[in-house]
This record gives structure tokens, sequence and C-alpha cells, in this order.
């Protein structure tokens, strides 16, 4: 970044998206954003109803308990981060 | 030799004379402040009642005390005044802030930054080392203080006593004006011994004679056969010597407790014993001069004996000192004022004037030839005397007097000599703390301790005076390595710059900021610098300003955080008891905020324990004081501690002292106040006090009563309201009478709230309160306070809303035609504002001709400049009656006409006004000839010369104009009109305005009337005025545009305004951009878009960029008709994203956005996608206009396209090798998931699941 635009309404911007949870920046790896992705996906799964009425009939589950599955997977949705190779 | 013994003795004598009139020494600044007979003129003896005065938050009062001459409202204050205050720069000046402070608040200048104290929590168990300071140490000082000031007071009663016996065998009880009490304060002692009697002589009562023994104010344990225990009694133990060292010695902490006006009082008695009998009649007492010496315990190192330090006119050696003022010598000096700094350079540059000739010049002055040079004679002795020598040493900062200078790179002239090391540059009144950095040859040899000294002083010295670059960087320093430097030697530094005199503003804040910043950093560090730290941040807290206010708060509130609450209370409980209101005020304010930063409930036990003190009444005055500040602070937030708030003060009610009743009652009335409008069962254990309260109080304790029962009156339930209203009712009424101003506030504020309660029924008011009400304060003295005005129209009005209108105004209306101005404003004020509130239905038709005649005559007699009252009032009233005003009208506009033609411009003005006030009720009365008429008398007057005049004519021709309609007006507008077009070249804003709004209005209704050349005169006087300074006035004339477009056809207009875009000037550019998307809208956009997008093809950069911005806009204005025309413009658009210009690719970066957003779901995605594309390599720029245009189209693009859409614009470069690329690319990402996060769910990508994660989302594939 350039000292000129260090100030501008720009940087401010930058500085506004980071405050999202889910927002990205250049050193995210594939890891960290489809965790974003899976978390994102579920949240919007439980928050429309029509989809999680869906989802319930399609597993044959009740809807609430497809809710708390949907919840719990939040917690890790892709599994463990890899090793990173320290370099 | 005698006569220049002679002359140096006259020199002497005049000097002296002239240090009489000027003082030197600031002992006489401070003689300023407290000598003279009134010397408690102005302080503020008695703690107030109203809420203004405590709050000083609510109102600057003594703002507007020192500021009467200035009326309007206080943020109109701040602005830089015209011609006069810009003299030189047209910046403001800096403004010293002892300046703008009265009496009161200078007393921070008195109080002694106490050397450091011991941190218990950071010694733990150990015994605090002797020569430390602990929380005993100054308990006990603080109690001996006060026990020497009640011995003092006891002797000055006993004296006054003996006196009055003498004198008369009964005299009448001392009046005392204002005060809440009898003196308990010592200083009152002080000031009713030196009104009454001369209790200094020597041999009046035996203990006096017994402080005359004292010999020396040493530390002589058993020198005085004293019957009381006093603090020459007490067994010195270690710590007690280390005090005394303290006191004895002014060391460089400064603490000269035996400088402070009793330790004075001390030295000065013996020597008073010597002095002839003094006679009664001697007014100024010793004890009166001693705060004068107060000077001398200024805290500053080095200052203190600054009358021997001063004397240039008594010995030549101090006139050699001055005369030379080298930056070192002022160093070695210590203090220097300003004025001084002044009077010495004057004095130099006389000397210099006068000095005696030189052999060179005077060889200049005469002729080579025909003179001879004689030898002196045998028995002349050049001038040995050093004093006159050294006087006329040319100084190396002396002003040399007129002469073809020769070039002398080393000279300075009245610069003092520059700072090393790239130090800013020093004021005079810095030398004395920043002095030793400018011998910088020391440097090597000086302790590591001294350096590190010395390096905070060139770091503060860099915050206070440096250039912002300078600044910042000191500042990041100090903050940086504040735990390196430590607490002592930075506040050691910092502080007593805060207490420098000569302080202004900025420095204050910078130096607070400083505070701030090393706070954070220091963190538990600053225990024993806490009091230290309240001792300057506390004045802030009443400093008038209300940043510092502000400022003042966040430095304590960060303080407490710092160092918790034990060691804020352990060093505030010292002077909560402290002998000086000052002390007590500020510490109750500092309290207040230390309660709202680490919460009202780690206090409470403290507070419990200090309103329930035995040992002084001062302590309990001070706890509760807290209280009310915390309820003044914090507002609703005392909610939830109310109860236990109120429990800890309610004793006070019944307390011994009346000040401490006076206070409870004061934080009642706060808390109320604070609560409303709930908590009422937390005030029951109160209810019974007050009200017995107001039976068995007189004067001051009483008004405070009422005022706490008329906070709480209004959160009560109706039944109770009544019944505690009727209550306090015959107390209220009875003190309508009294002739005291705080009580009259106070009883008005009361009534009103008793009487804006439901339960009171307005029988009860109408019968019981209204007559004596009136008799009592609608009185012409009410009318000439302001603060009386406000609040007895407010009253009148609550009342009114009780009672009806015809009650207050059939009362009032007479006084319309009262002799007196003011009051004649004040009864129109409240009229106005009651028949607004309740309109007109209960005026009858006897009580209507009263007050159209009273209005009228209140209108016609007005001669002040505050004249919007009567204009509002008679505007309301007129309003409000509507078509009952038609009998009156030929009367009214008579009036009008006649003043019309008033020579005063002001009348004339007026009279204009009004007619566009009355101008719809005369609409409604069909009084449409009348109008007519007024509109041919107003034509006439267009011809008027002041603008203000001018302007207003304007608008009531506009009124008029819009009531009857174009067809009906007289003079009709083919006439009209053209008498504008001249006005519109009027500079004068209000004229310009006025004048557009009228011209707007006629071209909106009725453009036919007038022919097309006309109208198109009047295009080329508008485009200057859109470049107006004033918002209005641009818009306007914009909007008549629009107007005068539709009412002639855009095709003149346009050819105008597109030839305006190749002219120079920025401002008219864009004012002709927004102007043709104004055609545009209001012709549909057929009519303008081709010649438009013709231009686009002219060769020239303003021409391209004033269309496309011209486009910019038009999409913006005609939103989801650019369905229509996005086809046609798209090559444009196209050529424009791919030029080489960047203002270009800008412009119609934003053209394509509006347009977006405008045709967002209308079915234009192909269009849009195809602009898309041009738009997407923009990405990349970093020009912040640019980048901002085409993250804005793409943000639109978001909307009309989807966020899919864009999500496959962006991964492409998410995961972009370059970090540069990866960047933007997110920044994009970034916004869009923001703008619409759960659109994306169903466009992600699908990404492949490695070995142990899991990135497929399974769900998505499912389906029934």
């Amino acid at each position: 970044m350039q000292a000129s635009d260090r100030f501008n309404i720009n940087s401010q911007l930058e500085h506004l998206q980071a405050k999202y949870v889910g927002t990205g920046h250049a050193d995210l790896n594939r890891f960290e954003w489809a965790v974003n992705i899976q978390r994102d996906s579920y949240a919007s799964y439980i928050g429309h109803y029509p989809m999680l009425a869906y989802f319930a009939i399609a597993e044959n589950e009740s809807i609430g308990r497809e809710r708390y599955n949907f919840m719990q997977r939040m917690l890790l949705p892709c599994g463990l981060p890899p090793e990173r190779d320290e370099d | 030799m005698d006569s220049v013994d002679a002359e140096i003795a006259r020199a002497q004598e005049e000097r002296r004379k002239m240090e009489e009139v000027a003082p030197l020494t600031s002992v006489t600044f401070d003689a300023d402040l407290y000598g003279g007979a009134n010397r408690f003129e102005g302080y503020e003896l008695s703690i107030p009642v109203t809420e203004e005065d405590d709050d000083q938050d609510a109102d600057g009062r003594d703002l507007a005390r020192r500021m009467a001459s200035y009326t309007g409202p206080k943020s109109l204050k701040e602005i830089p005044r015209g011609a006069e205050a810009e003299d030189d720069s047209g910046f403001k000046k800096p403004q010293r802030i002892i300046d703008r402070e009265d009496d009161y608040r200078r007393r921070r200048l008195q109080r002694i930054i106490s050397p450091e104290r011991n941190d218990p929590f950071a010694t733990g168990e150990a015994t605090p080392d002797p020569s430390v300071r602990t929380y005993v140490d100054v308990m006990r000082e603080q109690a001996l203080q006060r026990q020497k000031e009640e011995m003092l007071k006891e002797i000055a009663k006993k004296k006054e006593e003996k006196n009055k016996a003498a004198a008369e065998p009964a005299p009448p009880a001392q009046k005392r004006r204002n005060r809440w009490d009898q003196s308990q304060e010592p200083d009152a002692a002080a000031k009713k011994a030196k009104t009454t009697s001369d209790w200094d002589a020597p041999d009046s009562t035996p203990g006096i004679g017994r402080w005359d023994a004292t010999p020396t104010p040493g530390r002589v344990a058993d020198a005085t056969p004293s019957v009381r225990r006093n603090r020459w009694d007490e067994t010195p133990t270690p710590g007690r010597l280390a005090d005394a060292d303290a006191d004895a010695t002014p060391s460089a902490g400064g603490v000269t407790p035996g400088l402070t006006p009793t330790g004075m009082t001390w030295d000065a008695t013996p020597k008073l014993a010597g002095l002839a009998t003094p006679t009664p009649k001697r007014q100024r007492s010793r004890w009166d001069e001693t705060p004068a010496s107060m000077g001398s315990a200024t805290p500053l190192p080095g200052a203190a004996t600054p009358a021997a330090a001063f004397t240039p006119g008594v010995t030549p050696v101090g006139g050699v000192d001055l005369a030379t003022p080298t930056p070192g010598a002022m160093n070695l000096r210590g203090a220097i004022t300003p004025e001084q700094y002044n009077l010495l350079r004057w004095e130099r540059d006389i000397e210099e004037r006068n000095r005696p000739l030189t052999d060179e010049e005077l060889d200049a002055m005469f002729p080579q030839e025909g003179y001879k040079i004689l030898d002196p004679p045998a028995s002349y002795v050049p001038i040995r005397t050093p004093a006159r020598k050294l006087l006329a040493t040319p100084t190396p900062l002396g002003t040399p007097l007129y002469a073809i200078p020769e070039e002398n790179r080393g000279q300075q002239f009245d610069v003092p000599k520059e700072a090393p090391g790239g130090l800013p540059f020093m004021k005079p009144e810095d030398y004395q703390y920043f002095g030793s950095l400018l011998n910088e040859e020391e440097e090597e040899q000086l302790s590591p301790e001294e350096q590190k000294e010395r390096k905070i002083m060139k770091l503060l010295l860099k915050v206070k005076n440096g250039t912002p670059p300078q600044r910042k960087t000191a500042l990041r320093q100090l903050t940086d390595k504040a735990r390196e430097f430590g607490a002592g030697p930075l506040f050691n530094k910092i502080l007593p710059l805060l207490m420098q005199p000569t302080l202004e503003d900025q420095e204050r804040h910078l130096l607070v900021k400083v505070i701030d910043r090393v706070l954070y950093k220091l963190d538990e560090l600053v225990r024993p610098f806490v009091h230290k730290i309240l001792v300057v941040i506390e004045p802030l807290l009443i400093d008038e300003d209300y940043y510092a206010r502000v400022e003042g708060r966040e430095i304590i509130s960060n303080l407490s955080k710092a160092a918790g609450l034990a060691t804020m209370i352990a060093a505030m409980r010292p002077d909560i008891d402290n002998i000086d209101e000052y002390v007590r005020n500020t510490t109750a304010r500092a309290f207040s905020v230390v309660a709202s930063a680490l919460g009202i409930p780690a206090l409470l036990p403290f507070l419990k324990a200090v309103c329930q003190s035995k040992k002084s009444w001062q302590a309990r005055h001070t706890g509760i004081k807290i209280v009310q500040q915390i309820a003044i602070l914090m507002g609703c937030a005392v909610l939830p501690h109310l109860r236990s708030l109120v429990e800890i003060i309610e004793h006070g009610l019944s307390d011994e002292n009346q000040k401490v009743r006076t206070i409870t009652a004061l934080s009642l009335a706060a808390l109320a106040e604070a609560a409303a409008p709930y908590g009422i069962e937390s005030f029951d254990s109160v209810l019974k006090p007050l009200w017995k309260g107001i039976r068995s109080h007189r004067g001051k304790v009483l008004a405070a009563f009422l005022k706490a029962i008329g906070f709480i009156i209004p959160l009560m339930d109706a039944v109770y309201a009544s019944y505690y209203t009727k209550e306090v009712m015959i107390i209220l009424i009875r003190e309508f009478q009294s002739p005291d101003e705080e009580m009259k506030k106070i009883v008005i504020k009361v009534v009103k709230q008793c009487v804006s309660t439901e339960g009171v029924e307005a029988d009860y008011i109408r019968n019981d309160i209204l007559p004596e009400f009136f008799r009592n304060f609608w009185v012409r003295r009410m009318a000439l306070d302001r603060r009386n005005y406000r609040q007895l129209v407010e009253t009148t009005v609550e009342i009114a809303n009780k009672v009806g209108v015809a009650d207050i105004v059939g009362r009032v209306v007479e006084d319309l035609k009262d002799e007196s101005e003011p009051y004649r404003r004040m009864v129109m004020e409240t009229i106005e504002k009651v028949v607004a509130n309740l309109g007109p239905s209960d005026i009858d038709a006897r009580l209507e001709e009263l007050l159209i005649d009273g209005i009228l005559y209140a209108f016609q007699e007005q001669t002040s400049d505050d004249a919007n009252v009567m204009l509002n009032g008679f505007g309301a009233v007129v309003n409000a009656l509507g078509q009952r005003v038609k009998p009156y009208l030929p009367q009214i506009c008579g009036t009008i006409k006649w003043r019309l033609n008033n020579k005063s411009a002001k009348v004339r003005q007026q009279a204009a006004d009004l007619i566009s006030r009355i101008a719809i009720v005369m609409k409604q009365c069909h009084e449409e000839q009348l109008m007519g008429h007024l509109g041919v008398v107003l034509y006439e007057y267009l011809g008027e010369e002041y603008p203000e005049v001018l302007g207003s004519i304007l608008g009531a021709l506009k009124a008029i104009v819009n009531v009857i309609g174009m067809t009906k007006m007289t003079p009709p507008i083919k006439d009209l009109l053209p008498r504008l077009t001249p006005i519109l070249k009027n500079r004068h804003e209000k004229v310009q305005e006025n004048c557009i709004d009228l011209v707007g209005r006629i071209a909106d209704r009725g453009a036919e009337f007038v022919p097309a050349r006309e109208w198109m005169r009047i295009c080329f006087e508008l485009l200057e005025m859109l470049k107006a300074h004033k918002k209005g006035i641009r818009r306007a004339s914009v909007n008549t545009f629009g107007y005068i477009a539709k009412a002639i056809g855009p095709q003149d207009v346009l050819a105008t305004l597109l030839n305006n875009l190749k002219v120079q000037e920025r401002q008219n550019r864009v004012c002709t951009t927004v102007a043709i998307a104004i055609v545009a809208e209001t012709c549909s956009p057929f009519t303008v878009l081709p010649a438009l997008m013709n231009e686009y093809r002219v060769p020239e950069l303003n021409v391209q960029n004033g269309v496309l911005k011209s486009l910019s806009f038009l999409f913006e204005y005609i939103g989801e008709m650019g369905k229509d025309y996005i086809y046609a413009v798209t090559p444009l658009l196209e050529d424009a994203l791919m030029d080489r210009d960047l203002v270009h690719r800008q412009t119609a970066a934003s053209a394509v956005k509006h347009m977006a957003l405008g045709v967002a779901g209308l079915g234009c995605e192909d269009a849009l996608v195809h602009l898309l594309n041009y738009v997407w390599p923009n990405i990349f720029e970093t020009s912040p206009h640019v980048i901002n245009a085409v993250m804005e189209a793409i943000e639109g693009m978001r909307v009309a396209l989807g966020a899919a859409v864009i999500l496959n614009y962006c991964l492409q470069g998410l995961f972009h090798p370059a970090r540069k690329v990866r960047e933007v690319y997110w920044k994009i990402y970034n916004s869009l998931y923001i703008g619409s996060q759960d659109a994306l769910v169903a466009a992600y990508p699908v990404l492949q699941d490695e070995e142990n994660n899991i990135f497929s989302r399974p769900e998505l594939l499912m389906f029934i």
C-alpha cells in the first residue's frame, strides 16, 4: 500500500471489511476459505426454513435434528486444519 | 561624578515608579487577585442552588456573565469574528487559559503539587521508608491544617465579640448577602475580621499573645506554651521530620506548606507584634495580605523567592542582571513572565538609543575638516559605575538602531538563542522549565539520571512547541519509553508545566494528551503520583470549555483504572475535608468521575462512610456533593443504585450544618432529575423530611429543599402528586414574594414542575396559584434577566396548558401595551407559545380585539434588534386566528404599508417579513384585492437599496404569488419578471435566494406569461448563480433551469449549457452538468441525449468529461427510466471506459454505477455484463477516486446482476500467485460478501476434498 492511500477511504473500507467474520484477505489459504464457505452454507441452511425442511425430507430426519446437526457441523466443518509447513 | 550618581538615582527612582505602575513580579500579580478591599467580589462563596450553577456542563454561566456583551448562541461565539478578531493572520490567536478564567478557577494555581506518596501495593508488607509520605502523614497534615484554621477562626470570633461588646451593646446581626451560611470557612472568617475589627492587634487576646511568642516557624517543639494540642506538640516521628523538611525548604518538589497562607500568617505574626498599635480603622489587615505572597507558593522550582529575584529598581545589580538577558542568564534567574520580558526588551531598546556616541560615529557625523579633536580634560574619568557600564554594553540581543547594517551572520536580533539540536522555538516563559536544554556543553558529564531528565524535557518541549511531525514523534517516543523513563521523572517534568500560569489551551491539550498516553503505559506505576496528577487535572473538570472538561474526565477515568480504587480513595480522601472549598469542589467532581469509571457499587461503602463522617461537616458535605455529581455525570445510569444513593445521603437533610442540609437537598434534586421518570419508590424515605423541612427552613436551605421537591413531584403518581403539590404550594406562594433572585428562579421552576404533573387540577391552579403568580412574577423586572425571562415564559406556558388560553392571555394581554419593551417582548413570546400550543378557540371577541390591538401596538413600538419575537408572535396569532382576523386586516395592511415607507431599513424589513407571514391568512380571508394592492406596493419598492430589506420584499412577493396564483397576481407576471432579471445580478445571498425562488416559482407555474427571450436572458444570469456559495441558491437555480427548460423547450437552454461545458472553471462545469441532468429529467432524456452524446465528439477533455458527468447525474436522476436509454449510451461508455484518461474512466464508471442501480431487475443484464467487462480491468487502478468509482460500479453491478456473476469474476484472482492481484480481488470479494453473503452460498465453487479435509457440500446435491 502506498503512503498516500494509507488514510483514504479505501483503507477504511478494508478496515471495515475486516470487522466481519468470513471476509478474507490475500493470505487466506484454501482450508480457511473452505471453512468460511461451509459455515456460511450451514448458517444459510438454518436461516432459510424451507431449505431446512427440504433437507429434512431428503434425509428423513426431523427439522430440529437437521438444524442441530448443521449447527454441530459448523464447529469443525472441514475437519482439523492441515499441518502448516513451517517455512 | 555627582551628576552621574544623581542620574542613577533618578533612573532608579523612575524605574521604581514604573514598577509600581506596571508591576514586575508575580507577587504583584497575585496581589491583583487577592488585594483590594473587596477581594471576595466575584468569588463563589456559596454553593449555588440552581442546577445551572452546579452542573457546569449544562451551560457556561460564568462565560455568559463575562461575555455579557455578546448575545447569540454559544456555537456562534466560537466562530472567529469578522474584521476585528482577525487582526493579522486570520488565524485564531492562541489564547491563554488564565485570561478567560475567573477568580474562582484561578485558585487552581494555589494548589500545590504534592510529593509522591507511598504505594502500599508496591511495598507490600514492608514498613514504608520514613522519608516517603504515607497516607497517615497526609491525613495528619490535613488535620493540622484544619486545626490551625479552627484556631484562627476562634481567635477571630473572640476578637470580634470583644470588639462588638466594646462598640455597641447589641449590634444587629451581620447582614450577609447571598451566603449559605454564616462563615465556616477560614477565609470568610478573615473577611469578617476585616470588616469588623482588626484582630491582629498584638495585645488583644492572650491567645494571640501566645502566637506572638512563637519566635520562628521552625520546629522548636516546646517553644510554644500552648494549652491546646497543636502541631508543635507532637512528637516528631521520623516521618514527620521528613515533612518538616518539606515544610521548611521550598525544595525541588515545590512542597511549601510553610508558604501557604496560614503558614505565612504564622510567620508574619511576630513581626506584627513590633508594629505600632494598629488603629481600628485600618481595613487591610495583615491576614488579608498574606495570599498576595501566594505567588511564592507556586510550586516552581527556583521560584521560591520572587521578591528578591526581581528587584531591578532597588539595586543596580538587579538592573545589570536584567539588562543582559542572555538565555543562560534567564535560566539562572528562573521565572520570568512575558510581561517582564517585554519590559526588558523595551528598556534595552531605550538604552540602546540613548547610548553615548562612539568616536567612529562622531567621525562619520562631522566633516573631516574644520574640526579639531580635543584631548579630554585631565579631570575626566570615564564612567566606571558597573551598572551604567553594563547597561551601555550592546547586548547580543539588542535591537540595532537604524544604520546600514554591516553584514553580521552571527547577529541575533530579538530572537532568543536558537535551541540546539533541532529543538523547537522556546517562548520566554518556557525558559524556566526548559532553559537547561540550552547549555549543551556539559551533556557528556551528566549523570544517567540527568540525561534521562534532559531527554524527557526535550521530548516535552517538542510536544509543547514543536511542529506537528516533531510533536507526533516526540509523543510516540514518550509513550514507548514511558516505563523506561519512569513515572517520577516524567511527572516531575510534565505536571509543573501544566501549572504554568501562561499556558495556552492548545498546549494544555497536548500536555494532557501526553499524560493520557503515559498513563496507559505506566499503569500501576502511577500510584505514587495519583494525587499530583489530580491536582493539575481536577481544574479541568470545572473549566468552561466543554472539551477541556471531557478531557479531564477521560484522564481521571484512565487514572482510576490504572491506579485502582483503593489508591484513588487514598489519594483523594485527605482533600475531602480540605479547608478550601475549591479543593473540595474539584475533588467531589473527580470522585464522580472515578465512580463512573469503576462503577458506583465499588464506591458506595466509601461514600457511605464519608457521608456519615462525624469529624467534620466538610467531609459530609463533600460526600453528599459526590453523590450529586455522580447523578449529574451519569444521568439515568444511577437508577440501579438509586435507593442506596438516597439512603447514603438522606440523613443529611437533618444535619446540624446548614450547608450540608442544602447540598443534600440539591443532591436529591439531581438524583430525581437523573432518574426521571422512574424511581419514586427510592425517594420514599426522604419525602417526609423534605416536606417537613420546607416548613422549618428559610432562605437558601428552603430554596434547595423546594428544588428537590420540584424534581421529585413529577416522578409521583397523579394522586400523590396532587396531594404533595398542595402541601408545597402554600410555601411556594409565600415565597413568591421573596426578594432573593435564586429563590425566585427556583420557585418559578417548581411551580412549573408541579403544574405540569397530572394530578393537579385546573381549578386549583386558577384559584390558588394564578393570582399570586401573576401579581409577583409578571412584572417588568423579570423581563430584564434572560434566565428569569425564559423560566417565566416556560412556566406560564405550562400553566396555560392546564388552565387554558383565555385565562392566561386575558391576564397579560393588556401588558402588550406596557411601556417597557423587554416586558412587551416577554408577553408577546408567551402569547405566541400559548396560542400556538392551544389554538385560539377560547379567545372571545373582546379578548380577540384586545389581542390584535396589543399586538399591533407592540409590533409598531419595537425598537430593539431582536425583532423575531414580535414577528413570530404576530405571525403565530394571526395564523391561529385564521378567518377571524378578517375585520382587522385593513388595519394591519395599513400599518404594513405605512411602515414599508419608513425611513429605517429595519422597520421596512420587518413590514415585508410580516407580509410573508400573514399572506396565507389573507388568502383564507379572501382579501385578494388587498393582497394585489400589497403586491403593487411591494413591486414599487423593488428599487430598495438595502439588500436585507430587498430580500425580505422579494420574500413577501413570493408569498403573495404563492397564495393568489400567477393569473391573479398584480402586477402581472409579465411586468414583474423583467424587473427581477436585473436583481438576479445582486450578489447578496438573501436577495439571490429569494429572487431565484420567486423566479423559479414563476417559471414553474406561470412561464407562459413571459416571452421566451426573457427566459433565455434569465438562463444566462442563472449560469452565474450555479456557482453560488450557498447550497440553497445553487439548488434553486438548478431547479429553475429545469422549469425554464420545460417552459421554453430544452433546445435553447441545452445549447447554452453545452457551451458552458467549455469554460475553464471547474465548479461552473460541475454545476452545468447538474443543470443538464435536471433538464434531461424534466424534459425527458430523449430531448437531451442526442445533443449531449454528440458533444462527446468534441475532442476536448473538459467537454468529454462534462458529458460523462452529465450522463452520470442523468442516470442517477432518471432511475429506472434509464432502461430505455442504456443501449443508446453503451457505445459511448465503452469508449470512455477504454480511454487513456483516468478521469474518463472514473466518470464513466460512476455513470455505469447509477445506470446499473437504476435498471436493476428490469432485464438489461446483457448490456450490463457487456459494460462490466469494460469496467473490470480498471480494478487495479490506484488513484483513490478512480478505484472508488470502479468499486462502486462493481457494487452496482452486484445489485443489478446478482452476486453470483461478480463472484465468478472474482474467482479467477482470489488465489492468484501475485499478492498485488490477490489483494485487490479479496477486497472485491469482501465487499461482495458483506453485500450479499447469503446469495453467495449457492454460487461458491465446488472444492475437491483433500486427504482428511472435507470441502464438498453434499447437502446441495440432495434432491427428492
